[in-house]
């Protein structure tokens, strides 16, 4: 019996919200959920880690990120221009230090940074913020370099013409014209960067800290021996979401804009432009 | 008296294999007006670009108010500050609002203090028609406002040569006169003009010289009312019958 279009599409979508149904239900029916709730929510943990997991673990979560994040802002600049260099060795040198970076694991440079660096250099002065923010710095640069690079690029030729003209010099061209809008043109991607380093500012919990020095895995993992219960996991949990979804939502806002409002030049018309 | 502001002597211009300019001589004397017209691909926007060697000749020599531009120890950022570009696709800095756009150069190049950067913008500003569009971004601009706008930016630096890329033809048609009539605004106050143009009419009524290029050699060259009504070169007059009249090509 041939169905309609109409009771086919009925059917289709009536079967998908009754498997739905059933399995929510089996699974509602079947959890014990006094023993879930012991496990992942007592109240009463919740309680006892406020207000520090927001004061210190949240705080020092934001404050390492923020760190490495403006590291590796100032790190990415230099290694994005020299990546387009005309002098063949800073194309080499970046792009070397991109491809090693990228291909390391972040906690392997972490460890390196936080470890290594008191041995190679007995004399540094080396504290928990520190290592962090060159740590992750490094990390974050490789990956900041590649897109800013793209971003330079993707800056219209008759941009860079239009200030040489004005007899602006290459440095002041590329100072006031070309970074300004490469900025602009990497500002999503930049944010999602900055999302992943918030995830990566976890991997502190492998360098010695304090407890003021503690971020929210490490408080975390310290109050879950403690209570002897996953809640502080999930309140660490639901505290990077408060950071990362609001960034997320950012980054998508920005692309939607910056999609909008396109620089308006006739080169993407495809119109005749007479050699 | 008739000071020579742009002389061009044996210019050469080639894109790998391509030979785009094949010996280019022009001279252009101060308050001259040169429209420069030809087919596409004849190299007369290549031309203009190689004015301020935004173009680097291959050889040939390129000599702007007594300056050797292709002279690689010429000072070619302070050349340029005196020689005005306008381009076929405006290039306003889109991070910027127009009176930024016309102060950066003044105040990074000729290090104007900020008081007198604004000032001397908003006066070109007033000079294309646009002084209530200061604080617009150029993406908020229409085509003709933007080019007008781009002018007014390359007057700022106070040139003594305007050089126009084709100005008018990224523009919609309704605001191709906008354009032009601040082009001939300009001639009128007696500025020097390079023009790479389509527009027969403006070059007919503003051009004292014309020049007809095709092929990389400058085919026919003499006063506006020659060149175009009445050219000696058959090339020259095929190419004003096909766009002069284009609905009509086929009868000749």
């Amino acid at each position: 019996m041939a169905l309609s279009r109409r009771k086919r599409a009925r059917l289709i979508r009536g079967t998908q919200y009754a498997i739905l149904v059933v399995v929510a239900v089996v699974f509602a029916l079947t959890a014990d959920w006094t023993r879930i709730q012991q496990a992942f929510f007592r109240p009463e943990v919740v309680r006892e880690m406020f207000p520090d997991v927001i004061t210190v673990a949240l705080l020092n979560t934001v404050i390492y990120t923020g760190l490495g994040f403006g590291f590796g802002l100032a790190l990415a600049i230099p290694l994005a221009l020299m990546r387009l260099s005309s002098v063949a060795p800073y194309r080499w040198i970046s792009g070397i230090y991109v491809e090693f970076f990228r291909g390391l694991p972040a906690l392997l440079v972490i460890l390196a940074v936080g470890n290594g660096v008191p041995i190679a250099f007995p004399g540094a002065i080396l504290n928990k913020y520190l290592a962090l923010m060159v740590a992750l710095g490094i990390v974050g640069s490789a990956y900041m370099a590649e897109t800013l690079r793209a971003g330079i690029q993707a800056v219209p030729a008759g941009q860079v013409e239009a200030a040489r003209s004005l007899g602006m010099s290459p440095m002041r061209t590329t100072i006031w014209v070309v970074i300004p809008q490469a900025f602009k043109i990497i500002l999503p991607p930049l944010t999602n960067e900055l999302i992943l380093l918030t995830k990566d500012s976890s991997l502190a919990l492998f360098l010695g800290a304090s407890i003021s020095e503690y971020e929210l895995t490490q408080f975390g993992r310290v109050a879950l021996n403690q209570y002897q219960s996953l809640t502080p996991v999930l309140v660490a949990g639901v505290c990077y979401l408060i950071i990362t979804i609001p960034l997320s939502y950012l980054s998508r806002y920005l692309e939607k804009r910056g999609g909008g409002k396109k620089i308006s030049s006739p080169e993407s018309t495809g119109l005749d432009v007479t050699p | 008296m008739t000071e020579v502001v742009i002389e061009i002597t044996g210019l050469t211009k080639s894109f790998g294999q391509l030979e785009v300019l094949r010996g280019i001589d022009l001279t252009v004397t101060r308050g001259q007006v040169v429209c420069v017209i030809g087919p596409s691909g004849s190299g007369k926007s290549t031309l203009l670009r190689c004015v301020n060697l935004l173009e680097e000749p291959n050889s040939g020599s390129v000599v702007v108010n007594g300056v050797e531009l292709n002279d690689p120890d010429a000072d070619i950022d302070a050349a340029r500050t005196r020689i005005g570009m306008v381009f076929q696709s405006f290039n306003l800095f889109a991070h910027q609002n127009v009176l930024n756009n016309l102060t950066l150069a003044q105040r990074k190049v000729l290090k104007r203090d900020r008081a007198k950067a604004q000032e001397v913008a908003l006066a070109n500003l007033e000079r294309v028609g646009l002084s209530e569009k200061v604080n617009a971004m150029p993406g908020e601009l229409s085509g003709g406002q933007q080019q007008r706008a781009a002018i007014a930016r390359a007057l700022s630096m106070d040139p003594d040569v305007m050089l126009f890329d084709e100005p008018t033809s990224a523009l919609d048609p309704e605001l191709v006169g906008e354009v032009l009539s601040v082009m001939r605004q300009l001639a009128t106050e007696g500025m020097t003009m390079l023009v790479v143009t389509h527009e027969m009419q403006f070059a007919r009524e503003v051009a004292d010289t014309v020049l007809f290029m095709d092929a990389g050699v400058v085919v026919e060259q003499g006063p506006a009312t020659q060149v175009i009504g009445n050219p000696r070169q058959e090339r020259t007059k095929s190419f004003l019958h096909r766009v002069l009249n284009p609905v009509h090509v086929d009868e000749k």
